[in-house]
């Protein structure tokens, strides 16, 4: 148990003394797994949306697709990846492999699935409440997309929590695409894994602790928006 | 690879993506590193001397001797430098990699509980340890994962009469993992394990293990170092990467890798011709 | 069940079945239904219903619960597909173009998770105008332009009915379909938004409009559709509905009694 005080003691003194290393590796991670919500939320929402709002033959198989699809162990994710832009893989040619664009493809392929499914299910929803009038409007399916997205979009906001909850806490994926590399593309995960391999447990705990505030930091960040939107009725 | 067709989706969407840009380096390189040289701290001591003297940034990708080896084999690298030299020259005569240098040495050790159930402190005999420690029935936890620290374990074993893969799962457990995850395992179940000795000095959660079994030849433990070969991997940055071999088989390098130390000890002793 | 609607069919209107009274322009605010019906499962819920409907005024659907008063309108707007039978306006099957010439108001105001401003400004923009003061005109004509800025909904209920009228407004339907959209409001909402109702009839905006208020009925329609079980029992002027019913389900609904 001593790891515990130890590495509560090593958390806040690197915190307190602004660690250069330490700032850069959470710098990293909140680029790398910020960016991925985005794209994710980019590509995910709207095929949510359209998945919600259309019922066509085969629905309820693309529906149990996404739900297995958000169970995607990161590894496999990272492993695909790595096929992919490897020098001797399709896209080698790019020169991404072992690069944050790398990192950020990896997580954006991760976490898509997951912002399709639960989104799909907050619009569908709302789309209950919604369909009629916009029926009655004659509106395009883009502009009920676009619509439901729109006005979904403090529940939504939780939706890209989780994903970004599973994006900054995945290592599997990170390590093979990024290749932890000091100052490159190491990130809290492969810094935590690797300061366990060094047998440094309090170190690592103590990274896991600083990852832990962050995350916390970002879901009270979300928590008061949302707070706001129920104020005026809008969540 | 057949896998590549069944994930072409993805690819739309990496290619997108990709558009955005990757990080470059002006001039950098990328070496395909085995874990103890990375772990043991080697690298944060050399590679800024080398930086400094070149101008040339070195990225490392620190994994297990078989994995790096594929990743350079994939032209993912520019210089190669890991501990298994049999599996180090076929690299090179497959074409892979240009020239194979011995750059350094150290050797491996097998740790294990200060109680030591199966008897083997102070022996000399790396087989007939590994013997004893199979038939008194203590746990052995090897790598398991191909890396240059397991290659070597396999070849002690098949010097043996036993068969450790007869015990897989029971006092034979391989973990699959690197070095410093398989000591953590040895250190949470009380097995045995061997391990290069940089990594062991340098872990930091030995618990109450020590070393048990030290100093036999069959425990040496080479390093090489290859440049990936630019004829086979165009994308390999020849002139960089060449600057690095010559650096660290030079009188400067080794001098730098013989003056890193870690609580008073030596950990690579450079051995360059 | 009494069999006079088809006689009834034809007492307000020159534009027969047979089309030989039709305008040389048809009137898109017209409309006819042939034969509709609607079946669930194996649940009839609308049969056989054939009507045609004056392009003017305000027409009312009344009947008891579970007649089928907001499924019929639904079918006549195309929020449902009938099961057989159909809807022609002015002469034409329903379409897109045809639907932009409505708008529907819901029974539970449909209010978007917006501002009341964005709120219009919503139903403009699906007809591809972005025009502030023809907001502020719509908020204003519904007593809303003092809450543009606040979020919709925070309104009271009677509040929200206004804002889907002025959305409904918005987009200058020559059709407006009202589904009880004053059911569960206050006296003083239900004034203002009949008020709105009459202005909008004034100004040649044909409406269809389902209640159960016999009150409502009294000041607002100029003829009565009265359905009861998914049939079309009579269809007539307002007054001559109110005093003299023909059918027993007539009578027994006017005079507060359960309909059998």
């Amino acid at each position: 148990m001593q790891d515990f005080g130890e590495a509560f003691r090593l958390a806040v003194s690197l915190v307190l003394s602004g660690d250069a290393d330490l700032v850069e590796i959470v710098a990293l991670s909140l680029k790398v797994s910020l960016t991925a919500i985005g794209l994710a939320c980019v590509i995910g929402l709207p095929l949510g949306a359209i998945v919600a709002i259309t019922r066509f033959p085969g629905r309820n198989a693309v529906l149990i697709l996404f739900n297995a699809l958000m169970g995607l162990p990161p590894v496999v994710v990272g492993l695909i990846v790595y096929l992919h832009l490897s020098r001797a893989g399709p896209l080698g040619f790019l020169g991404l492999l072992y690069t944050p664009t790398a990192m950020i493809i990896a997580q954006t392929i991760l976490i898509t699935p997951i912002v399709m499914a639960l989104s799909r299910q907050v619009l569908e929803d709302l789309n209950a409440e919604y369909a009629e009038q916009f029926r009655s409007l004659v509106l395009s399916r883009w502009q009920q997309v676009r619509a439901l997205i729109w006005d979904a979009r403090f529940s939504l906001m939780t939706v890209a929590l989780a994903g970004f909850g599973r994006a900054v806490a995945e290592v599997g994926a990170v390590m093979i695409v990024g290749g932890n590399i000091d100052h490159l593309t190491r990130v809290m995960t492969t810094a935590i894994a690797l300061e366990t391999s060094k047998g440094d447990l309090s170190l690592a705990l103590a990274l896991g602790m600083v990852l832990m505030v962050i995350a916390l930091g970002v879901n009270a960040m979300v928590q008061s928006l949302r707070m706001t939107a129920v104020r005026h009725a809008y969540a | 690879m057949t896998f590549k067709t069944r994930i072409l989706a993805t690819t739309a969407i990496v290619a997108g993506i990709a558009a955005s840009g990757g990080v470059a380096q002006e001039q950098s390189i990328l070496v395909q590193s085995t874990t103890s040289t990375a772990n043991s701290g080697l690298y944060d001591h050399l590679l800024p001397i080398f930086t400094q003297e070149s101008g040339i940034a070195v990225n490392v990708v620190a994994v297990g001797t078989g994995q790096a080896i594929k990743n350079a084999a994939n032209c993912d690298g520019d210089v190669l430098l890991v501990h298994a030299k049999a599996a180090e020259e076929k690299f090179v005569a497959d074409g892979y990699g240009v020239e194979r240098f011995d750059l350094m040495y150290n050797d491996f050790v097998i740790v294990g509980p200060d109680e030591d159930p199966a008897g083997v402190t102070g022996m000399k005999d790396a087989q007939a340890s590994l013997e004893k420690i199979a038939a008194s029935g203590a746990v052995f936890a090897s790598r398991g994962d191909d890396s240059g620290t397991h290659k070597k374990e396999m070849s002690l074993w098949a010097a043996t009469s036993v068969d450790p893969a007869s015990g897989s799962g029971a006092w034979y457990r391989e973990t699959g993992s690197g070095m410093g995850a398989t000591l953590n395992v040895a250190v949470g179940m009380d097995a045995y394990a061997m391990t290069d000795r940089a990594t062991w000095i340098s872990f930091e959660n030995k618990s109450d293990f020590e070393i048990h079994v030290e100093g036999d030849e069959d425990l040496f433990n080479q390093y090489g170092v290859i440049l990936v070969n630019p004829a086979k991997c165009e994308n390999v940055n020849a002139e960089a990467g060449q600057t690095f071999v010559d650096w660290v088989i030079s009188d400067a390098g080794q001098a730098a890798i013989a003056s890193y130390d870690l609580n008073g000890q030596q950990l690579f002793f450079p051995n360059a011709d | 069940m009494p069999m006079r609607d088809v006689a009834l069919n034809t007492v307000m209107t020159g534009n027969g079945a047979d089309g030989t009274a039709l305008p040389m322009v048809p009137d898109i605010r017209a409309v006819t239904t042939s034969d509709l019906c609607l079946t669930i499962g194996d649940k009839p819920l609308i049969r056989d219903v054939s009507l045609s409907l004056s392009p003017d005024g305000i027409t009312m659907i009344m009947g008891p619960n579970g007649a089928g008063k907001s499924l019929l309108l639904r079918l006549i707007h195309g929020l449902l597909p009938p099961s057989s039978g159909g809807v022609l306006w002015g002469g034409q099957t329903l379409s897109d173009d045809l639907r932009r010439a409505q708008s529907m108001v819901f029974q539970k105001p449909v209010v978007l998770r917006r501002s009341v401003a964005a709120n219009v400004e919503f139903a403009l923009k699906a007809r591809g105008v972005r025009d502030a003061a023809r907001r502020d005109a719509l908020l204003d004509h519904v007593g809303l332009l003092d809450h543009a800025r606040q979020p919709a909904r925070l309104l009271s209920g009677g509040e929200q009915q206004r804002l889907s009228l002025a959305r409904a407004l918005a987009t200058a339907p020559k059709v407006m379909l009202m589904d009880e959209p004053t059911a569960s409001l206050d006296p003083a909402s239900v004034l203002k938004i009949e008020e709105i109702v009459l202005e909008a009839r004034a100004n040649g905006t044909k409406i269809i409009f389902v209640t159960h208020d016999l009150g409502q009925a009294g000041r607002l329609a100029d003829d009565i559709i009265f359905m009861n079980q998914g049939r079309l029992h009579e269809y007539g002027p307002s007054d001559l509905f109110l005093s003299r019913p023909e059918t027993q389900a007539a009578r027994d609904f006017l005079q507060g009694r359960i309909v059998a």
